[in-house]
């Protein structure tokens, strides 16, 4: 595929808001997992909540998107001057020409869920003032960001559980070498709802404790919430030499079960393999990998064999899970950002909380943070339904 | 934005009485009247027994219209990428999971749990047909047909290969089904080629547009397209059914539609 830039990029979890406090985190290996108290949510399990979401107030003339999702998606908007690059990129090539590619698993179901607690007695309607369109439907992230950022052209949500931004990327990779758009915001945002958290803990994999990704006693995730956000654009004629390339993106389906991966990760070798022809690299290329790393033991020990499999067991990895959470359909979009900030600092953050490393896992698993000069790393983003997607991002200074 | 080009190899269709292409071709040339039913879905025989107990009717419409799309386009099913566009997913699961969240003791169904994710459909797919290329699951409220579409001819664009789509929309229980009153199951599903073959039907090629989009021509049709999102496939799905050269404008998002020059190939 021809490289895209991105010319501006942004994220927001519960390590931090924006690129400096996210880096920061980063560096003082830093998790922000702590014991839910969200909501009224009554489950022993840590999470990564983003401080503040709800204080934050939508722009005038939005208020049809109110819900804690797009409350966080314009909170990491407004991060980085993120939308006045968006806009530099309008005045370039038009607001209709720039697409909206977003992840999300559950949107705004958070709304609806309290709604259900107050449905008329009665009829057992919805509360007056209920917004389906605005706030339930999964498409309301990518309205609220096309409306919010003032864009026109193509906009579309991929929702694909915990692969959805990943494939966000690739989705607006494939418009923009069609020629449909000059560029596109790409990006995830999902927020905590019940659905989720008593949703993985029904499938008994969440973790009592802050997660533990490759760690020898894992036993599940930790469930978090992000927006991270990127504008990727084609190339320009002059580039910084730590400016961040999308270079590749692998995609397959695992066609075994839905919520589980196969034991041997051959969905996941899959995508990695088609990310590197794609990118037109080799496995000797991919300097940091940043797992998929969810912290349960299935899926840990999956990635592991795939990742050995494609990579090899020397390339230093590590999961940014315990740090952030399992920020799910965000979860893509959050590490290509984190993937794009070790690029450019040359710094391979360590996966927290890990204390063991499991040393069934034919991996190189980094517990510590790694200073290296780096010029192409992978992202793994695996979701349930066997959707996979690999992603290879590399500083635009690389030489091959 | 450019012109995407491609090759109608197959389709398929699942509506409110409505069994098959034949049958919803036969009513949108006028050779048939339309009467509104249930949309009658066949159980899944080739879904392993222990995973086809936990199919909902998505599942199903899915996998029908799916099948009978790469049967007609003479494809294997396990060789082509996926995409699936719907604007609600499966609502009735939605809804059961809102309740038991709602009810003291949160008690949720590990199965409900995994069937709420958008991409179910995606999921079951690839575990009925063996499918191991990419699939993507997509929403855009009504819009999420054109969206599929352009995501398709963009897919096949690149990659140069055959791609299914598969659009899809069910009815909310109550009550849901009041803030979205969607009245019934559709499902539509396109086997799309880069080069033609001599399963090609039709030549399509596409194009953004600011113009409204196409309406039916017979009331109740037109009242089908507009309350099923998947349904606003109807304009285009009539033009290949007629086989005759025309244009028509599909809904995607306001001041974005797409403009399809259809050109039969036989």
């Amino acid at each position: 595929m021809t490289p895209l830039a991105l010319t501006s990029f942004t994220a927001t979890s519960a390590i931090g808001r924006g690129l400096d406090a996210t880096y920061a985190s980063l560096r003082a290996l830093r998790s922000a997992l702590a014991p839910c108290a969200f909501e009224t949510v009554d489950l022993g399990t840590c999470i990564g909540e983003v401080a503040g979401v709800d204080a934050v107030a939508l722009p005038p003339g939005l208020e049809e998107f109110e819900c804690r999702n797009n409350r966080l998606a314009w909170l990491g908007l407004t991060q980085d001057d993120f939308a006045a690059a968006v806009e530099a990129c309008a005045a370039r090539h038009g607001r209709a020409r720039i697409g909206v590619f977003l992840g999300t698993s559950t949107s705004g179901i958070l709304e609806t869920e309290l709604a259900y607690r107050r449905r008329d007695p009665a009829s057992g309607a919805l509360p007056a003032g209920f917004r389906y369109r605005g706030a339930h439907n999964t498409f309301s992230l990518a309205a609220f960001v096309q409306r919010a950022l003032r864009l026109s052209g193509p906009a579309v949500v991929i929702s694909s559980a915990c692969s959805s931004s990943a494939k966000a990327f690739a989705s607006a990779q494939r418009a923009i070498e069609a020629g449909v758009i000059e560029a596109a915001v790409v990006g995830g945002v999902d927020s905590l709802c019940l659905t989720t958290l008593y949703g993985f803990h029904s499938l008994q994999l969440v973790s009592a404790r802050p997660c533990r990704p490759f760690d020898v006693s894992r036993d599940g995730i930790s469930i978090g919430e992000a927006a991270a956000f990127a504008l990727l654009e084609r190339r320009p004629a002059s580039l910084e030499g730590d400016a961040v390339l999308l270079v590749g993106a692998g995609e397959s389906s695992d066609a075994y079960h839905m919520s589980a991966p196969p034991p041997d990760g051959r969905g996941a070798r899959a995508a990695m393999l088609r990310a590197l022809a794609a990118a037109d690299l080799v496995s000797e290329d991919i300097e940091y990998i940043n797992f998929h790393g969810t912290g349960t033991p299935s899926n840990d020990e999956a990635e592991g064999r795939a990742v050995a499999s494609v990579l090899g067991s020397e390339v230093p990895g590590s999961s940014t899970k315990g740090a952030t959470g399992h920020t799910l359909g965000a979860a893509g979009a959050l590490e290509a950002v984190i993937c794009a900030l070790a690029l450019r600092y040359g710094l391979m953050p360590g996966g927290v909380n890990t204390t063991e490393v499991d040393r069934a896992l034919p991996v190189s698993y980094l517990r510590e943070n790694c200073r290296r000069p780096l010029s192409a790393v992978m992202s793994n983003s695996f979701g349930f339904g066997g959707s996979n997607c690999s992603l290879i991002f590399a500083r635009a200074d690389r030489s091959r | 934005m450019s012109t995407l080009a491609a090759y109608v190899d197959g389709v398929g269709f699942l509506g409110p009485g409505v069994g098959d292409w034949p049958a919803a071709a036969g009513i949108l040339t006028g050779a048939a009247s339309w009467e509104s039913g249930p949309t009658v879905l066949p159980l899944p025989q080739c879904l392993p027994s222990t995973e086809r107990r936990r199919t909902g009717p998505l599942v199903r419409l899915t996998l029908a219209v799916g099948l009978e799309a790469t049967t007609r386009a003479g494809a294997d099913p396990a060789t082509l990428p996926a995409i699936f566009t719907s604007s609600g997913g499966d609502g009735e699961n939605c809804h059961e999971i809102c309740q038991a969240l709602a009810a003291p003791g949160r008690q949720l169904s590990p199965t409900r749990f995994h069937n709420s994710v958008h991409n179910a459909a995606a999921g079951y797919w690839g575990i009925a047909t063996g499918a191991t290329p990419a699939s993507n699951a997509l929403c855009a409220h009504d819009g999420s047909f054109g969206a599929g579409l352009l995501e398709a001819l963009c897919e096949l664009a690149v990659e140069r290969v055959r791609v299914l789509l598969i659009a899809y929309d069910a009815s909310y229980p109550e009550p849901l089904h009041s803030v979205r009153p969607i009245p019934g199951s559709l499902g539509v599903a396109l086997v799309l080629a880069p080069e033609r073959s001599a399963q090609s039907v039709a030549k399509l090629e596409a194009a953004g547009s600011d113009a409204p989009a196409d309406q039916m021509a017979d009331a109740a049709l037109e009242a089908l397209r507009v309350s099923i999102p998947a349904a606003r496939s109807l304009p285009l799905l009539a033009q290949l059914a007629r086989r005759t050269s025309g244009r028509v404008v599909i809904d995607y998002l306001d001041g974005v539609r797409l403009a399809v020059q259809v050109n039969p190939c036989h």
